[in-house]
Order: C-alpha cells, then sequence, then structure tokens
C-alpha cells in the first residue's frame, strides 16, 4: 500500500465491491417477499380443490382474506382473492427472476460463486457438516452444498414457473403444457415445486439464523471482496471518489 | 301449477329425501353446528393473533389487486390466439356424466322447459327476433371434444355438440367489432366473454353432450361452450345474449374472479 491509498481509501474501493452488490440485495428481498406472495395464496388455492384428501393448509397462513368474510362480501372462502394475489405475485416473481438471471449471468456471479461442484467436495462438505466443523469463516466463498443447493433452488423455482404456466395457459401453451403429460399432472409438479421451495426456504433460514453475519451481510453487503477483472474506468472511478471524499 | 315433464337428469334423486333422517339425526346436526362456532371463534382468535392477517379485503391493497387483475385481462387477450386451437380429444377419453358445479347446488336447480323456453337477443345484432328450441336445432352442429377446466383446479374431458357461435352471430347480423357478448340465464347467472374468444373456431352454443340432450344441471336447453377459457366463463342454461361494447361483468367477475380468465 502506498501513502496514496491511505490519504484516498476509496482507491482501494475501485479495487474491491461488496460480496452482495446493492442489486442482488435488492433481487433478494424482492424474490423473499413474492415467495411469501405465491406459497401463501397457492396454498388457498390449493385447499379450493386438494390434490390429497389429507391435506389442507391453514386458513390463517394461506393469502387471500378471511374465510368468512370473505364469503360474506364475495360468495367464497378467499379463492378470488388468492388467485388475485397469486396473479399479481407472478408478475414480480418472474420479472425479478430474469433480472436476476441476467445479472447472474452478465456479472459473471453464477461462475465465480455457483461453479464448479465437485462430487468429493460436495461429499467432504457434507462430512464436515453433520461433524459441525463446517467453517463460516469466509461468507464470500459457497461451500459445494452451499453451490448445489443455489442451483437447485433456481431450477426449483425455473420448473415451478414452467408448471404455473401450463396450468394458466394450458390451450394457449398446449404444447409447454404436454410436457407434464395432463392438467393434473401439472399441478402435481407445481404443488411438489412448492414442496422443494418451502424445504429450501426452512434449511436457507434456519441457517441463516444460526449464522447471523450471513443475514446481516444479506442486508448490509457483505464483506469486501476482490474484483474478479480490471475496472477500465479505474482511474476515473478513484478520482470521482476521491472527492466525494466516502 | 304445470306439471314439468320428467327431468333427464342423472342427478335428481327418483324420490324425496326422508325428513325423518334429520330428526332422527338431530343430536350429530347441533354437533356440526357447535363445530362451526368454535371454527369461527378459532378464526377470531387468529384474527386477533395476526393483525392485518385480511389484508386482502382491506380498501387500498384490494383496488391495487383489482386494477392487476384488470391488467392481467388485458395480458391475457394478447397472449390469445384466434387460430390456436385447444387440443382435442377422443370420444374413449369422454367422461359421462360429467362434474357438477355452479353457483346454485345440483338439487337446487330448478329444470327448463324446452318446450316454452325462448333465447332472447339483444344489443348490437341485426335481427333481435327470439329463437326457440325447434329453430336453434335447424343449424349446423358442430362437435368438440375438449378439457373442461374449473378455476377450482378438477379438469375432464367432455364432448359438445351445437351451434358454432360465430355461425350463428354472423346468421342474427351482430356487430362481430363489438368488444362484449353478454349472456343472461334462467338462474339469473350472468356472464360475458370478449368477442375473440366469441368468434374462436372452438367457441359453440352446445345443445348436446356425449351424444344426447344436455341434461338438467348442465345447461338444458343452451349453453355455451368455449374451448379457451375455464368452466365458470360457459354459461349454462342461457335465456339471453347481448352483443355490446359496454363491460358487462359476470357473476363470479363481480365476486372477485378474473374476468377474462383465458387457458
Amino acid at each position: 500500500m502506498d501513502s496514496k491509498t491511505v490519504t484516498a481509501p476509496p482507491a482501494s474501493a475501485a479495487k474491491t465491491r461488496q460480496m452482495h452488490p446493492l442489486p442482488l440485495r435488492i433481487m433478494h428481498w424482492t424474490n423473499a417477499v413474492v415467495i411469501v406472495i405465491m406459497i401463501g395464496s397457492g396454498w388457498r388455492i390449493y385447499n379450493d380443490e386438494p390434490l390429497f384428501g389429507f391435506l389442507f393448509f391453514s386458513e390463517t397462513f394461506s393469502l387471500g382474506g378471511d374465510p368468512i368474510r370473505s364469503l360474506q362480501l364475495h360468495g367464497n372462502a378467499g379463492y378470488a382473492g388468492a388467485e388475485q394475489w397469486h396473479f399479481f405475485g407472478m408478475w414480480i416473481l418472474v420479472l425479478n427472476g430474469l433480472a436476476y438471471l441476467a445479472y447472474g449471468a452478465i456479472t459473471g456471479r453464477f461462475r465465480r460463486m455457483l461453479w464448479p461442484i465437485r462430487p468429493t467436495e460436495v461429499i467432504a462438505t457434507l462430512r464436515d457438516a453433520l461433524r459441525f466443523h463446517l467453517s463460516h469463516q469466509d461468507l464470500t466463498v459457497y461451500n459445494a452444498v452451499q453451490k448445489l443447493l443455489y442451483i437447485g433452488i433456481i431450477a426449483a423455482v425455473f420448473i415451478e414457473v414452467l408448471a404455473g404456466l401450463a396450468i394458466w395457459k394450458p390451450v394457449q401453451f398446449s404444447n409447454l403444457a404436454m410436457l407434464f403429460y395432463s392438467f393434473q399432472g401439472a399441478r402435481y409438479v407445481h404443488f411438489f415445486g412448492m414442496v422443494a421451495i418451502a424445504l429450501f426456504l426452512i434449511v436457507h433460514v434456519t441457517l441463516a439464523l444460526l449464522v447471523p453475519k450471513t443475514l446481516v451481510a444479506m442486508v448490509t453487503g457483505g464483506p469486501q471482496v476482490e474484483k474478479e477483472t480490471k475496472p477500465i474506468m479505474a482511474p476515473v472511478h478513484s478520482a470521482f471518489a476521491a472527492n466525494t471524499g466516502e | 301449477m304445470s306439471i314439468r315433464p320428467p327431468s333427464p337428469s342423472r342427478f335428481r334423486p327418483t324420490k324425496a329425501i326422508d325428513q325423518s333422517v334429520l330428526a332422527d339425526n338431530k343430536a350429530l346436526l347441533e354437533k356440526i353446528d357447535r363445530r362451526g362456532i368454535l371454527r369461527g371463534t378459532l378464526s377470531l382468535g387468529a384474527l386477533t393473533f395476526l393483525t392485518g392477517c385480511d389484508i386482502t379485503n382491506e380498501g387500498a391493497v384490494q383496488s391495487v389487486l383489482t386494477a392487476v387483475s384488470s391488467w392481467n385481462d388485458g395480458a391475457q387477450a394478447l397472449l390469445f390466439s384466434q387460430t390456436h386451437l385447444a387440443p382435442t380429444f377422443t370420444e374413449a377419453e369422454v367422461v359421462n356424466p360429467p362434474r357438477y358445479n355452479g353457483a346454485l347446488d345440483v338439487e337446487d336447480i330448478k329444470p327448463v322447459d324446452g318446450k316454452t323456453w325462448k333465447l332472447e337477443l339483444a344489443g348490437l345484432i341485426g335481427d333481435k327476433k327470439p329463437w326457440t328450441a325447434q329453430q336453434l336445432a335447424t343449424l349446423p352442429e358442430q362437435e368438440v371434444i375438449i378439457r373442461h377446466v374449473c378455476v377450482e383446479g378438477w379438469d375432464y374431458i367432455g364432448q359438445w355438440e351445437g351451434v358454432n357461435f360465430r355461425t350463428f352471430l354472423e346468421k342474427v347480423g351482430a356487430d362481430l367489432r363489438a368488444k362484449y357478448v353478454s349472456f343472461r340465464c334462467a338462474d339469473d347467472y350472468y356472464g360475458s366473454i370478449d368477442m375473440a374468444t366469441a368468434l374462436h373456431p372452438q367457441t359453440i352454443l352446445a345443445t348436446k353432450y356425449a351424444k344426447s340432450t344436455i341434461t338438467d344441471p348442465f345447461g338444458y336447453p343452451l349453453r355455451l361452450r368455449t374451448a379457451t377459457k375455464l368452466g365458470f366463463k360457459n354459461p349454462k342454461w342461457i335465456t339471453a345474449i347481448e352483443v355490446t361494447n359496454e363491460y358487462p361483468g359476470g357473476y363470479w367477475e363481480d365476486r372477485g374472479y378474473n374476468w377474462f380468465s383465458g387457458m
């Protein structure tokens, strides 16, 4: 470090960035809210025609309006309200999801954070996890199991959206709907997609609460990490940053 | 009081329900009622526990949701293709009788008398002379074997026959550039569809199911069948058709369900 960087710390800011840049945090929390909306309203919609006789979702923890009040107001136990929520949330889920996929691909975040996954590492990480030997020192590097889970949840949401489209538009998207064998086939896939997402959420939220600094990082941006490529505009950045003082 | 001809419905009980059953099971019925009260109390408790639990029915939230729902009508109209045909099926896959559903319970249906029934026409239609069942029967019939999807989530394959709706609208001189076609029904149900869907090649005014006259629960003597809309968009027991440019709404749509509800 030369004297210049000491007097002008932002010069180093040009070479590093936060682990979770602001756009990513906005997309993460938008997604968090919309997933709750989609699952909550989906549970109420499910209740109108359950796939499994033994399974109903609590009206208190599903979205669509208080059933008795909805019945008085609209003549249905909040199913219409649940569908309004679901068809409101789907746009945010899809637009936010597409923005996230584009962001991850263009900035190289996917390649950097989620790749490669080596089977030997997965086994080693699982073994460490079972012995409570997992290291949480460096938040900025995901272990193999984290990588696998994050890729898995992206795939689950993707399949969930496809099954949702097949249920919403079985005629206009009849070719897509055929992939799910039948209309009820698409409903089963949509249901088990929800189960996969809910299971991920349980693990994800539990671990975030067990290692709270990961939660803080997703709010504040987390530790500084080295930028991978040299910024083309570095001199301009440092000059600009020096002026603003930081 | 005139005596109605026997209903062709397979759902109508052959003899009246024995009222003594109610007396015999008085205790059980009271128990069910008590359960209802308990359930109501639990819901009330849940409401106080989770303040703002019923956000769906709150003014500001509801108006956003309603606005997005009408925006979704427009999005679906853009997605809708007038030439894209719905998948069709074989006679072997047809479910007969189909599943009943409606604003009325099946035992509350008042069968329509086909002999006195008339189809009224209104709005932007050239020839508003009403149609009798016999006159409708002279029109060419089209058969569609299509999937019926209910907004609730169930579906079945049904085989419907009747006059192509576009053919009918052309025959009566309807303004095909109008926005909506609206329906009134014998049971006070009402509904409406967009003109693009009305003109879709698989939209028919059905008079037959699985080669026989439609039975009472499924809309005798006349109902709409579109291959591209959810079940509740297919009114039964139609008594009047109106072509209009003013949004007519619908029974379930006025209760929060999405108006376009295209598949």
